[in-house]
């Protein structure tokens, strides 16, 4: 196995229960993730995908659940809607979630990307595990993660 | 937030996380690599990297790896910058950055 390419870690002030509750239900990721929801029934080997809140035709990313094992680790595949059919295009999450005393710890792994995904990666998750542990936090998410994602801001990031 | 700011107050630990953010996911000996610095002096300068949360470790196969965790630097950037300043800050920067590297 390919070492993973990216590993994000945050700690959070809340509890395993809701946070695993926090990536999968779409009132809570519309206030932390772009506007968006993640649609799926959760079983391992059942489709998911991210797409806007309110238009569920604007799918942004597709894939399988290959783990799904509440409240302490989710496995996703992730593609690119247009390119989930070519297999060297699928990357792989994982959500590893550690419960400590007093905080809980978020390790996100991204696997098997490909150098097209590295800068909207890079971009993207340090600023979504940001916003929802502000929102686990405080009950409220930072204001600019509720919009629509700008995407001049997007592509002006990918390379920090 | 303290731990941070300590953390990143060193140059050779912000060296680290360069080297990091060059090439993700090293080990020690290829952190080590090309470096004055010793053995025992990075493993420390890890330490307090890793305990201010700026690099996450992970296992794989027999190996230890490094990742730069760049997520509390982004909420520092979060606290002190509004939205709609994010965008002139990036074309700010990349101005900078523009401007610089063709002069040198």
């Amino acid at each position: 196995m390919r070492k993973p390419d990216f590993v994000y870690v945050i700690y959070i002030q809340t509890t395993p229960e809701k946070l695993w509750n926090a990536l999968i239900d779409p009132e809570m990721t519309r206030e932390y993730w772009w506007h968006h929801r993640n649609r799926s029934d959760w079983k391992p080997g059942s489709a998911w995908s991210h797409e806007n809140y309110d238009d569920p035709t604007a799918v942004d990313i597709v894939g399988t659940v290959i783990e799904s094992d509440p409240p302490r680790r989710l496995v996703l595949t992730w593609a690119n809607p247009a390119k989930a059919s070519d297999p060297s295009k699928v990357s792989r999450v994982t959500f590893d979630i550690q419960a400590l005393p007093h905080e809980v710890r978020l390790t996100v792994t991204h696997d098997e990307t490909y150098p097209e995904m590295l800068s909207a990666i890079s971009a993207g998750w340090p600023a979504v595990l940001s916003n929802l542990k502000t929102m686990l936090e405080t009950g409220r998410a930072m204001p600019m993660a509720r919009d629509r994602r700008p995407v001049r801001e997007a592509a002006a990031t990918g390379e920090v | 937030m303290d731990k941070v700011f300590k953390a990143l107050a060193d140059t050779s630990r912000r060296a680290l996380l360069d080297r990091l953010h060059a090439r993700n996911g090293q080990t020690l000996n290829e952190l080590c690599e090309g470096l004055s610095m010793s053995r025992q002096a990075v493993t420390k300068h890890l330490a307090v990297l890793e305990e201010a949360n700026l690099i996450a470790t992970l296992r794989h196969g027999r190996e230890k790896l490094h990742y730069l965790n760049p997520v509390p630097i982004h909420q520092i950037g979060e606290r002190w910058i509004k939205k709609f300043e994010q965008t002139r800050l990036a074309a700010l920067s990349e101005l900078k950055r523009k401007l610089e590297s063709r002069d040198a």
